[in-house]
């Protein structure tokens, strides 16, 4: 064996208390795709942070063909030839592709740039790599599967021989990712090291020469790729055998009455528009909605949820008019569960209780008269803490302090078990187990699954095909702010969904 | 070097914190009488003295207190709703010009209605103050900071004009000062002899008040959640125009207040120098109290003693009384930094790594 591109020993870093990485080392070879397989929290991402200088370790040093990187130092690791590609893109919307790749690596002293030079450089990694991009293009333009094509560039034309790809799959449409992973085989084939993150089982299948899985911070098991299947990894990433996320089948009903209609549906949105969507639910269904995130499907739960206007379109919750302010809409029986529960579902600096009773609190059983009925806050905080199994949280606590499951539990708890002991009507999660461990996963759809028997109709919005399938009754697919015809989940295959989240409708229909 | 955040914030780091910071204001002015030539114990007693060492120095320290809690409680009521309000200081000369408008003697009413009258005038002209500003915020995204900062500047232009003008008290001898307040519109004094006034009923009332409004009540709620964060508290069903405007007649309101009991208390009329910044050093009260109502009693009867402090030191050992404006600034300081030490530990890195 050749002597490794890539070498971490020992490393460990803390948070206060927290072990983020406890004596983590591992090698990269030239040529080969080693998958970080851990779940949330297990401390891939510090890792990487530490790799790239972002973080300095408390112990441990990192060698870039043989030579020591000094701590900390993110230039350093750039200039050894370790290139990043984040999950969430770094480019700069408003400038070409040129420019983005050019950007940090003109000298500021020079007062003039050397764009002919560049765009010849940018165009030979491109055709070495097959990595093809239009070089004058705004970024803001380019699609999602191309932004990150153009981060892949960035670092390459930096002259990255260890790339390390941060979840890239996570905002990709399935045709997306197989293009990327071709990519990535040829890359390797010129001799790249790539480190690829993921949770994705199957891809880590698909990619990966070796796997290597982090667990709380430690070193869990590592193997070659073949040696192992995914049952085995999915055991070694959890810690305990899982029992199959299987599809539990929908309680077989007739279909009830209609509980949420939306016909032709209007809405400008910063970024995309809402065209003519309808969609029909009953009581005792879930509807998933599929699609690439940034397709229209936040704008659809906000204006659902009353935080975004609506341009026309009827929406009516058991035959009755969505009202449009928040508290209204709350009182008609609507859960809304946001995607991004940290800026949008809690306020984190104020105390879990307060959180817990922030959507009642105007409400009669809260407060009298603009008087906080403290008390009867309290208890009912308390309830809502014991019966959602919210853990680590006190009263009093700042909400922030909460793990993102147990945020999540917070805000399921609040909408599902309301203060006024009415069961909700509608439910309207958006991304409802993302960025959470499996344990809250189950959690979460456990919960779902509960309201659906009870009755409710759950809108299920989710860039994970695996949650939408597993979960819902008929599904729809979001593209460019047009919602598809919903089917029953059984009568879509992989292939026409993963078509539809691309916007070849037509196609989509014909696959079949 | 840099900051890692802690994971817990224990009540000994909390009181380490303080402490230090409380060290460290007491040596950096040490440090400054020792450079202007004084004996620095001295000069501490004197100053200590000066400010709490007698009936007449608490009372004096009291009286200098009183404006100080009301617009400490201007800024803070805004800033917890994120409305940065540096305009509490035209909005006292608005208060002021408006109570001596209504208790000049130009309206005849029954006293307690004319007294009432005239607060309600001061506590509106402040609040319409702050109204504007606010107003373009919430439509328009205008920056508050800019516009109620540049407000105090008009405010005072305008008030020299008026004073220069129609509120010009004809038997000033010709002083650029308003008519002076109806005698029996004036505060009682609290002690007989001294200048500490009824007024300070009124600010620790409306220090009070706040605490209930901002820990009992759902406004309170609203204006916290909306403060911490205006996105969760909009998608949780508060009505975030409606709070921001209630925060704005609040905060100017109260500064506005703070200028008619000025005048009702202490200075009968209305100059151009009556306030040395009250509104202003509001904003440092409000920070030294990290925003809590209670906490602002406490912070502006520590501020105004330490200016009250240095002003009878100053005429005792000629250290000049501007080393009140660097306590109070370093106070400040001190303050942001420990409660930031006391958030994050400070990493040294490099040094004795192996």
């Amino acid at each position: 064996m050749t002597a490794p591109v890539l070498r971490l020993q020992g490393i460990s870093k803390r948070f206060g208390t927290l072990v983020a990485n406890d004596d983590i080392s591992l090698d990269l070879q030239a040529g080969e795709v080693l998958a970080l397989l851990g779940e949330n929290g297990a401390g891939k991402s510090t890792l990487m942070s530490v790799l790239f200088g972002h973080y300095v370790a408390d112990a441990g040093t990192v060698e870039v063909f043989g030579r020591a990187l000094p701590p900390g130092d993110t230039r350093a690791a750039l200039a050894a030839g370790v290139g990043m590609v984040h999950q969430h893109f770094t480019l700069a919307d408003n400038l070409s592709v040129l420019d983005n790749v050019m950007l940090g690596t003109e000298p500021l002293s020079s007062f003039v740039t050397h764009k002919a030079q560049a765009l010849v450089r940018l165009q030979e990694v491109a055709r070495s790599s097959g990595l093809t991009v239009d070089a004058k293009a705004r970024v803001a333009d380019l699609s999602v599967g191309e932004r990150q094509r153009v981060e892949i560039l960035k670092a390459l034309y930096r002259g990255a021989r260890v790339l390390v790809l941060d979840e890239p799959t996570a905002v990709l449409t399935p045709q997306e990712s197989q293009s990327l992973f071709t990519t990535l085989r040829q890359l390797v084939q010129q001799g790249l090291a790539v480190i690829f993150i993921s949770h994705k089982l199957d891809e880590v299948m698909a990619i990966s020469n070796r796997v290597l899985v982090l667990r709380s911070g430690r070193v869990v098991a590592q193997a070659a790729t073949a040696d192992t299947n995914k049952a085995e990894l999915a055991r070694w990433m959890v810690g305990q055998s899982v029992v199959g996320l299987a599809r539990e089948a929908a309680p077989s009903r007739a279909p009830g009455r209609p509980r949420l209609e939306v016909r032709g549906l209007n809405a400008r949105g910063a970024r995309v528009h809402l065209h003519d969507v309808s969609l029909a639910m009953a009581e005792g269904e879930i509807l998933g909605i599929a699609g690439v995130s940034g397709n229209g499907q936040g704008l659809l739960a906000q204006v659902l949820g009353g935080v975004a206007a609506r341009l026309s379109g009827e929406l009516l919750i058991d035959g009755e008019a969505l009202a449009k302010t928040v508290p209204a809409i709350v009182a008609q029986g609507v859960a809304r569960v946001p995607e991004d529960r940290q800026a949008v579902g809690v306020v984190g600096d104020l105390p879990v209780w307060e959180n817990l009773c922030a959507e009642a609190l105007r409400t009669p059983v809260l407060s009298r008269s603009g008087w906080i009925r403290r008390q009867a806050a309290q208890t009912y905080a308390n309830t809502l803490l014991k019966a959602f199994d919210v853990r680590g949280a006190t009263l009093e606590r700042r909400t922030r302090a909460l793990s993102g499951g147990n945020m999540q539990k917070l805000i399921l708890g609040r909408v599902l078990q309301r203060a006024d002991g009415r069961s909700p009507r509608v439910i309207v999660a958006h991304q409802p187990t993302w960025g959470l461990d499996i344990g809250a996963v189950n959690f979460v759809h456990g919960r779902l699954r509960a309201v659906r028997a009870a009755g409710a109709a759950v809108l299920l919005i989710s860039d994970d095909l695996d949650e939408i399938e597993l979960l819902a009754d008929r599904i729809a697919v979001m593209c460019h702010g047009r919602l598809s015809a919903a089917r029953a989940a059984g009568d879509w295959t992989r292939e026409q969904l993963g078509l539809a989240m691309a916007g070849e409708e037509q196609a989509a229909q014909h696959a079949a | 070097m840099r900051l890692e955040a802690r994971s817990q914030v224990s009540a000994r780091v909390l009181l380490q914190a303080g402490g230090a910071a409380a060290l460290a204001v007491v040596v950096i002015a040490a440090l400054l009488v020792a450079a202007a030539g004084a004996p620095v114990g001295q000069t501490f007693v004197l100053m200590f003295s000066g400010a709490f060492g007698s009936v007449f120095a608490i009372s004096e320290t009291l009286t200098r207190a009183i404006p100080l809690m009301l617009t400490g409680l201007a800024a803070t009521v805004a800033f917890k709703a994120r409305l940065f309000n540096i305009g509490a200081e035209g909005q006292l000369y608005a208060g002021a010009m408006a109570a001596v408008a209504v208790g000049g003697g130009g309206i005849a009413a029954p006293t307690p209605l004319l007294f009432a009258l005239m607060l309600l005038a001061a506590v509106t002209a402040g609040a319409l103050l702050l109204l504007g500003p606010a107003l373009m915020k919430l439509l328009w995204g205008v920056d508050e900071v800019v516009c109620t900062l540049l407000l105090n500047f008009i405010v005072l232009l305008a008030v020299g004009a008026l004073l220069d003008g129609p509120m010009k008290d004809a038997a000033a001898m010709g002083w650029p000062q308003s008519v002076a307040l109806l005698g029996e519109l004036e505060l009682s004094k609290l002690i007989a002899q001294t200048r500490v006034h009824t007024g300070l009923l009124f600010s620790l009332g409306a220090a009070l008040a706040l605490w209930v409004l901002l820990r009992f009540t759902t406004l309170g709620f609203d204006i916290r959640a909306l403060g911490a964060n205006a996105r969760a508290a909009a998608f949780a069903g508060v009505p975030i125009t409606r709070t921001m405007v209630l925060v704005a007649l609040l905060s100017g309101g109260l500064a506005g207040l703070a200028g008619a009991i000025e005048v009702a208390g202490r200075t009968s009329y209305v100059t151009l120098d009556m306030s040395p910044g009250y509104g202003y050093t509001g904003i440092v009260i409000a920070m030294l109290a990290a925003l809590h109502p209670l906490a602002v009693v406490g912070a502006s009867v520590l501020v105004a003693g330490v200016v009250v402090g240095a002003d009878s030191m100053s005429r005792s050992v000629g250290v000049p009384n501007y080393l009140a404006d660097v306590v109070v600034a370093c106070a400040l300081l001190a303050v942001l930094t420990a409660a930031m030490l006391s958030r994050y530990r400070l990493c040294f890195d490099g040094l004795g790594r192996p």
